[in-house]
């Protein structure tokens, strides 16, 4: 449908942030680029641009993944406008110190080789404002034992998504029990054959359904354990 | 060759029953026999063939009339995972081999369809497999699963049509009749979106179009016959497949189990043929135990009605989505503020 040309440098900034709802949810990643660059010049903080404009319509396109009108195509198209202005975004959030949710090491296991899933959840989680370091697929479990000692994040994610790797993950988390630093991370585990029953039975502590639901999950762990180690009064 | 005068295996026992029951699980199987996880279980058919054999004679032995190859995850991008993307004519052939053996001296009639599954990479332009690369890594598989002596290939799990068009032209290239089910496990679609009616639309104009089509694996047994429901709403010239899996995965005294019982698969088996598929089998979890159920429920049971989805989740369980994903959109469409041009 032809309509009026939509000029984003003629629109104000609660109507641009609407406008780069849409542009998220249709993949437009030129449209991200250049209303991120608008908004940082007319004033706005690096973080007030990822939480309103970046982060809230990557929720939209979350949810609508969740609720099957949007599918894996889509939202990897939406991803992909994401992490355009997250290019931008990025050294200007390090720069001015925005609040930090919290680090996250993530990874798909061994002998699988399939990271959609892990890919949407590293991208939701860094644009709610987690850092993340993403092992990519095929990892053994040395290799998530060195990036723990490495990078000491808050939280694992790992991903399986074929019956002949999801136990692998039960692996991993066998070996961070022998070695005693199992509670010293919150453990979520994702991947289409999994549920909530074998992630409790494996030990993790949350199984997460999709990229939405990580960063709910993820931001009410960091929260709660925050709250632990506080200073008592 | 196909030629007209001798036809395939697959169509010429298609062509003498109602219902051919396939096999089980693979993955799972071989757990049981000790593969480690993350383990790649086509190595298995060079280093432990008497175990494939094992795993082969199970299906055989419970009454199958089909069974696939251990050669899933054998295209060159999966065993890469492995380093062993320089074997796939090693590991593939061996499959077909091992598999023919046990065939040939089963004592009647058993079809061998040489299993391959996804390359497990995203299609161009979102990812960067291009129909030709993907065409590529089937045909190499495709020749050595030939080469080993399968009847025919079996194309399985696969998402995004591109890749089931990649693995037609791939099996067109070597010469070879094909079976071909996509994975429909995210709202009733497959991952990538693709519908039921998607489906037979696409089986229609493939220039090599597979002897059957249908659907495997997904999430547990209500929601495959469901996709099988969808299927046969379009009127199907083809056979439709229908290989579900035994209910959904557990972790159960350091195994992965799937709950479904054998009583549950041998219910899904009669509904499957009643929803109008000809080709039935389980997917993962589904043991040789199952497959007998199966079995003796097919022969035992007259053909019924086409079941209703009530009728479904009456006997196997709900659905997980609200619908199948072929009707209209459970939500309304997203309102625009303005459409760009």
């Amino acid at each position: 449908m032809a309509e009026d040309e939509i000029i984003l440098s003629e629109l104000p900034d609660d109507e641009l942030v609407l406008q780069m709802h849409d542009d998220l949810y249709d993949g437009l990643r030129p449209e991200i680029e250049e209303a991120v660059t608008l908004l940082l010049d007319r004033g706005w903080s690096p973080y007030r641009v990822l939480t309103e404009a970046l982060v809230s319509g990557m929720t939209i396109v979350g949810n609508d993944f969740r609720d099957g009108i949007l599918f894996v195509p889509e939202v990897l198209l939406a991803a992909n406008a994401m992490k355009g202005g997250m290019a931008i975004l990025k050294p200007l959030l390090v720069e001015t110190g925005a609040p930090r949710m919290g680090k996250m090491v993530i990874g798909t296991v061994k002998g699988d080789i399939h990271d959609i899933g892990k890919n949407l959840v590293a991208m939701m989680m860094e644009g709610a404002g987690f850092e993340v370091v993403d092992l990519g697929i095929n990892n053994a479990v040395e290799k998530y034992l060195d990036a723990l000692a490495r990078e000491r994040p808050d939280i694992l994610g790992m991903s399986a998504l074929l019956t002949t790797t999801m136990p692998y993950m039960k692996v991993v988390i066998d070996t961070m029990k022998a070695e005693g630093i199992r509670d010293d991370y919150i453990v979520l585990v994702g991947g289409a054959p999994l549920n909530e029953d074998f992630g409790r039975a494996i030990g993790a502590d949350a199984y997460c359904r999709d990229a939405a639901v990580a960063v709910e999950t993820a931001r009410a762990f960091v929260a709660r354990k925050h709250n632990q180690i506080a200073p008592s009064p | 060759m196909i030629t007209a005068a001798t036809p395939d295996a697959l169509s010429a026992l298609l062509a003498t029953r109602d219902w051919l029951l396939a096999d089980g699980a693979t993955g799972t199987t071989l757990f049981n026999m000790g593969l480690g996880s993350g383990d790649a279980p086509e190595l298995w058919n060079v280093d432990h063939p008497g175990r494939i054999r094992t795993l082969y004679a199970g299906p055989v032995a419970a009454g199958s009339d089909i069974f696939l190859t251990n050669s899933f995850g054998g295209t060159a991008a999966r065993l890469k995972l492995h380093d062993a993307q320089r074997r796939v004519a090693e590991v593939n052939r061996a499959a077909a081999e091992i598999a023919r053996d046990v065939a040939d001296t089963a004592g009647r009639r058993v079809v061998v369809a040489g299993s391959m599954g996804p390359t497990g990479e995203i299609m161009a332009p979102m990812g960067t497999l291009t129909p030709a690369l993907a065409t590529e890594m089937f045909h190499q598989q495709a020749d050595a699963l030939r080469d080993g002596g399968v009847d025919v290939l079996w194309v399985e799990t696969i998402s995004a049509p591109e890749e089931y068009a990649a693995a037609a032209e791939a099996a067109r290239l070597a010469g070879m009749p094909w079976c071909g089910t996509m994975s429909f496990d995210t709202a009733g679609r497959t991952m990538m979106g693709t519908t039921t009616a998607d489906m037979v639309k696409l089986v229609a104009r493939l220039a090599h179009p597979p002897l059957a089509f249908g659907a495997n694996c997904g999430v547990g047994a209500s929601d495959l016959l469901r996709t099988v429901l969808g299927f046969a709403a379009q009127g199907p010239e083809r056979p439709v497949i229908a290989k579900g899996n035994a209910g959904i995965p557990k972790f159960v005294d350091g195994h992965i189990h799937y709950d479904g019982t054998p009583a549950l698969m041998a219910a899904y088996a009669v509904l499957a043929r009643d929803a109008g598929a000809r080709i039935i089998g389980g997917c993962c979890g589904t043991t040789p135990e199952h497959l007998r159920a199966m079995r003796a429920a097919l022969e035992d049971t007259p053909p019924g009605p086409r079941p209703t989805l009530e009728g479904i989740t009456a006997a196997l369980g709900g659905f997980s989505s609200l619908a199948d994903g072929t009707g209209p959109a459970t939500a309304p469409p997203r309102d625009r503020r303005r459409r760009r041009t």
